[in-house]
This record gives structure tokens, C-alpha cells and sequence, in this order.
């Protein structure tokens, strides 16, 4: 960039004919502003925005019905501290985050490293893997709420096939939190599958050569070559694994009938049943922002462990 | 590097020709023992999906009632497909998940790519500021944001809209990111040879940067378009027009109303799924290409 403003001068006053306009090339100032500004826009109006008017909204008893809008300072927080159900909604979102994140990083883990093993139907085993991924939620309740059918469902009559009792899976307050983990990493795994394969085709052949002159078999190269060099795969996999399960509201909210549980609610269904169901959007916006505080602290401890191990 | 890359390749070839090795074994028991768990594992994730094919080729009958098997009393009948694709939404449903879809995509990666070039290459004020914003956003779960952006789409009379569907979906900072990075190790050379000759940014970026990242485009977009392909809960809040549903958001309404009807609500499940399915046979190796080279796809 340095380069260019005096390198220019001498070939726009020697070489090129009158009429080509000179700009003042110092800066691309009006340039730079002109392919920021569509995203600009959008970012300003579609992000900025709602953030900014989100914590207005959080310090107003503003409704959904248009009602209400009065400053009243932080009543709506200290209403949501003190509100038992919102804290357990937070506590069931950071446990349903810890029960899908491990499966769904150790299993992701497993099948890359036997899909990469070189055997046969690469192709087939990948579709198989990640097909799911791409099915929308409503598909993905609608067939999990089907095989979890405590009669006709075919989970139970497997279960009742090899002589296991069956079981009330999503009726069950006690299970049906695992019921949702379990749909959940039949959906999502893929994924993270696929971040694992590109990582495995991205360890130099070179060291598996060197590993075996060395007389290593396949064991020892996997754990002194495989999994150290996926170790930077797994961090940003578990991050991004830790926000996305952090988010989760469309499979409880689909598999549980639309219908507010206190055992499998998370901290988006509250806010959304609080917003859209009570109508109490300053209520709900304040709790939006006490979860994001959550979801960013979150984001600090993974920070300060991966930090701590890189060093 | 081709010196030294030459004799190890040789080396190579030479430890597979001969077998003897222990553990190296063409067909050992780790081997076995990795096939058949694979072979679980996939027929684990397989069935789910086989499952929902085998009931939607039922007769609601058959899919409802005592035992339940593969094949219905009554046979394989296409009686679901053919009553969602002759009565119903469906259609239009999918009609209003293509046009949103595309439009989102387009949207999003062309503002993102527009914006990335701009925090790649071009020197203007308030540049670094401008880029620290757009990426510490990435840190905002969308979700977070549901109240006051269904409040604004009321104020500017955008719910049921194509416009308030589809709008509020196209900011993606964390694609600008890995766009930006990916324009960061395009050389620079060709580009300024263009701007010698004359030609504008804007030609520069069209005709040279964008062709150069067609791989990366590729993948973007594809993780862009399964996204809002999927996506429920935006959709879910401010379409509350039957005729204005995409298919996620339809099937919940009518996976509501249908109460039972496991055949048709699997059949549904299976048309809403298909698209992206063969988008996925299609593009399989540039999807996992993209993953590589962004280091993350999806936000």
C-alpha cells in the first residue's frame, strides 16, 4: 500500500492520455466506505440497532401490545435475579450444553478418525454422518418425537424386542432432557465430523512416514501423532460447540409440543415464552442480556483454559 | 522441497509393498474391528432417516396402528406425497423457502465479500474501528436479539413481509472474517496491474478478486444457504401468514393441527429434507474443501 503513491505520479504524468481522471490516490476513503457501506447498512440497522434498543427496552416495562414503555430503571433485572424459574433455565442450558458437547466432540472424533482410516466408502460413510446436519429442526423433532412414541415409537419396541423395559422418554421429566441430547447429537455431530475430517487430510503425510520407519504401529502413531496434531481442531470445535449448544431452542421447544417445562427449558425458551407468550418485552429483553452476560462468561473461562494449555 | 521430498516418497512406497510390518497389515484385526464399528455407527445414523422413508410410504392406517413394521399391511403407497403436493401449503412453502433462501445468500455473502475487500485491501478511515466492531459481534448470539428486533419489524411494518423474513438474516460478520482472511493471501500484484491499466476498484474486485475466490465463495455460500434453508425460530416469529411460511416453520404449524398423521408428517419431513440432501451429493468435496480453508463453516 505504502508503495503505490509514489510509484503513481510518474505513470499517470508520463504514460496515460489526458482524459483518464485523476484521483487523489492517497487514501481510498470514498472507495473503502463504498463496498463497507451495503454490509454497513444492514449491520447498523439489523444488529446495532436492536442491540443498543434491546437495553433501552431492558430498563422499560415496555409490552408486545404496544402498553406500557415507562423508564423503570432496573427493575425487570432485579425481578429476573430474583426469579427462581430464570435461573433454572440458565442451569438447564448450561447442562444440556455439557451433556451434547461431550458426545458430540468424542463421537465427531471417532468417526473421522475411522472414516480416515482408508476404508472403503469414504463417500457413503460422510453422507451417512452429516446427512442429518442438513435437516431442519422440524424435520429433525418430527422424526425423533415419532421413534420416542412411548407405544408405537421403534426406540421402545426395540427395547421391548430384546426383553429392556421401555421407557417414557419425552414424558419423563427425568429423561427428557436426554432425550433431546440424544436427538440432538444424531443432528448435529456431522458437523463437527466434518471439521475433524478436513483436519485429519490436513496432518503431513510426512510424519506418519517418519512415525513407522521409526517402527511406531498404528496405535502409537495415533496418539503420539493423530490426536496432538488435532488438538487446535478440537479447541474451536468444542468453542464453537459450547455457543451453539448455549443457543439451543428449537429441538426443546419442537420435541416438548411447544409446551414450557421447568426441567428441560432453556434460557431462549424462557425469554421467548416471557417475550411472546407474556407479552413482557422489557422483561424478556433484560433477561436477553443477563444470558448473553452468561454466554460471554462462558467464552472467558473456555478463553482462559485454551490460553492455559497453549502455553 | 523437491530434493527432499523425492526419496521420502520412495521410502513410502517401499514400507507399503511390504506388508511384513507388525500392525501393518492389510487386513489385521484392528481393521475388522474398525469396519464393524463403523459400520454400526453409520447404520445408528442411518436408520432415524430410513426409518421416516418406511413410514411415510404407509397408509396413515398402517403408520398408526399396533405393530409397527418397515412395510404396512396395505404396501407401499405414495399416498401422503401425493395429498401434501395436491392440497396444502407444501408447495407454496417450498416456494417461499427457495426465494428466501437464495435472497439470503446473495445478500449475505455479497455484503460480506463487498465488506471484507474493503478491510482487505483498502486503506479509509475508521477502518480498524470499523472491523473491531463487525467481528466482536460474532460474540452475539443472534437469539439474544429476538425482542428488539420483532419490536422494530413492528415499527417498520415488516412483520409478515418477505422483507422482514429475509433482512434480518443477512448479517453475518463472522463470514466477513473468513473472507477477509482468505482475501488477506490473495497476491496483490495482479490486482494493482489492473489499477495501473485503469481499471476501478470495483472492476478489480468483479473481474479479478471475486473469480480468484470462487472456492471459498462456494463454500460460504452453501453453509449460508443450509443455514437459512433450516432456519426456525426468525422465520417462526415474524411469518404468521400461512401463504408466507417456509417449510420448517410450516411443518411446525401443521405438525400442530395434523396431531397423528405420522405418514404425512414423515413425508413432509422427507420433501423439506430433500433438497439440501442432493445439494449435498452435488457439492460434498468443495463443502469439505471450504471447511478446510475456512477453518469453520456455519456461524
Amino acid at each position: 500500500m505504502t508503495t503505490t503513491p509514489t510509484q503513481r505520479p510518474p505513470i499517470t504524468g508520463a504514460a496515460v492520455r489526458p482524459p483518464s481522471p485523476k484521483r487523489p490516490k492517497r487514501r481510498d476513503g470514498l472507495a473503502g466506505w463504498g463496498f463497507f457501506a451495503p454490509f454497513g447498512v444492514l449491520f447498523a440497522v439489523f444488529m446495532l440497532w436492536p442491540i443498543g434498543h434491546g437495553i433501552y427496552l431492558s430498563f422499560t416495562d415496555q409490552s408486545l401490545t404496544g402498553s406500557g414503555g415507562g423508564f423503570i430503571g432496573f427493575a425487570n433485572y432485579l425481578e429476573a435475579f430474583g426469579e427462581a424459574e430464570m435461573w433454572q433455565s440458565i442451569g438447564n442450558t448450561l447442562w444440556f450444553t455439557l451433556l451434547s458437547t461431550v458426545p458430540l466432540v468424542v463421537i465427531a472424533l471417532i468417526m473421522a478418525l475411522l472414516v480416515e482410516q482408508g476404508l472403503p466408502g469414504k463417500w457413503l460413510w460422510r453422507l451417512a454422518f452429516f446427512m442429518p446436519y442438513l435437516l431442519a429442526s422440524t424435520v429433525v423433532s418430527l422424526i425423533w418425537i415419532w421413534l420416542f412414541t412411548p407405544q408405537l415409537g421403534a426406540i421402545n419396541t426395540v427395547l421391548t424386542g430384546i426383553g429392556l423395559p421401555a421407557q417414557p422418554w419425552l414424558q419423563d421429566p427425568s429423561l427428557s432432557m436426554v432425550s433431546i441430547v440424544i436427538a440432538t447429537v444424531w443432528w448435529t455431530v456431522g458437523f463437527n465430523f466434518l471439521l475433524y475430517i478436513a483436519a485429519i487430510q490436513g496432518i503431513p503425510e510426512q510424519h506418519y512416514e517418519a512415525a513407522s520407519l521409526d517402527g511406531a504401529g498404528k496405535w502409537r502413531q495415533l496418539f503420539s501423532i493423530t490426536l496432538p496434531q488435532l488438538a487446535p481442531t478440537t479447541v474451536v470445535v468444542v468453542i464453537l460447540q459450547v455457543l451453539a449448544s448455549l443457543k439451543v431452542f428449537d429441538q426443546i421447544y419442537q420435541m416438548m409440543n411447544q409446551v414450557v417445562t421447568p426441567s428441560t427449558q432453556s434460557a431462549i425458551v424462557y425469554i421467548f415464552d416471557a417475550g411472546f407468550t407474556g407479552y413482557r418485552f422489557g422483561y424478556a429483553s433484560a433477561v436477553s442480556y443477563i444470558f448473553f452476560a452468561v454466554v460471554l462468561l462462558v467464552s472467558l473461562v473456555q478463553f482462559r483454559i485454551t490460553a492455559r494449555k497453549g502455553a | 522441497m523437491a530434493i527432499a521430498t523425492a526419496p521420502r516418497a520412495s521410502v513410502r512406497e517401499d514400507s507399503i509393498r511390504r506388508p511384513g510390518k507388525p500392525g501393518e497389515k492389510r487386513f489385521g484385526l484392528g481393521r475388522i474391528v474398525a469396519f464393524a464399528i463403523l459400520i454400526l455407527l453409520a447404520v445408528t445414523w442411518l436408520l432415524p432417516i430410513a426409518w421416516a422413508v418406511a413410514t411415510s410410504l404407509q397408509t396413515e392406517a398402517d403408520a398408526g396402528s399396533a405393530p409397527v413394521s418397515w412395510v404396512g399391511e396395505t404396501g407401499v403407497t405414495f399416498a401422503a406425497y401425493a395429498k401434501l403436493l395436491a392440497e396444502g401449503n407444501v408447495p407454496l412453502w417450498a416456494v417461499n423457502s427457495v426465494l428466501s433462501s437464495v435472497a439470503i445468500t446473495l445478500i449475505t455473502v455479497g455484503t460480506s465479500a463487498m465488506a471484507a475487500y474493503a478491510f482487505s485491501r483498502l486503506d479509509f478511515r475508521g477502518r480498524k474501528w470499523l472491523y473491531a466492531i463487525s467481528i466482536a459481534s460474532i460474540m452475539v448470539p443472534p437469539q439474544v436479539l429476538i425482542i428488539p428486533l420483532y419490536y422494530q419489524m413492528l415499527a417498520f411494518n415488516m412483520v409478515d413481509t418477505y422483507w422482514g423474513l429475509i433482512l434480518p438474516q443477512v448479517i453475518a460478520p463472522a463470514m466477513v472474517f473468513i473472507l477477509k482472511k482468505f482475501f488477506d493471501q490473495l497476491p496483490v500484484e495482479l490486482e494493482e496491474a489492473a489499477r495501473v491499466d485503469g481499471a476501478t476498484r470495483l472492476r478489480v474486485f468483479w473481474s479479478i478478486v471475486l473469480p480468484l475466490s470462487r472456492p471459498i465463495l462456494a463454500a460460504v455460500s452453501i453453509f449460508v444457504f443450509i443455514g437459512a434453508w433450516n432456519n426456525f425460530l426468525w422465520p417462526f416469529l415474524v411469518i404468521n401468514d400461512t401463504t408466507l411460511m417456509t417449510l420448517p416453520v410450516g411443518l411446525q404449524t401443521v405438525k400442530s393441527a395434523f396431531g397423528v398423521q405420522y405418514a404425512e408428517n414423515m413425508a413432509m419431513s422427507i420433501l423439506a429434507a430433500l433438497p439440501l440432501i442432493v445439494l449435498f451429493l452435488f457439492f460434498q468435496r468443495q463443502i469439505i474443501k471450504g471447511i478446510a480453508t475456512t477453518g469453520f463453516g456455519g456461524t
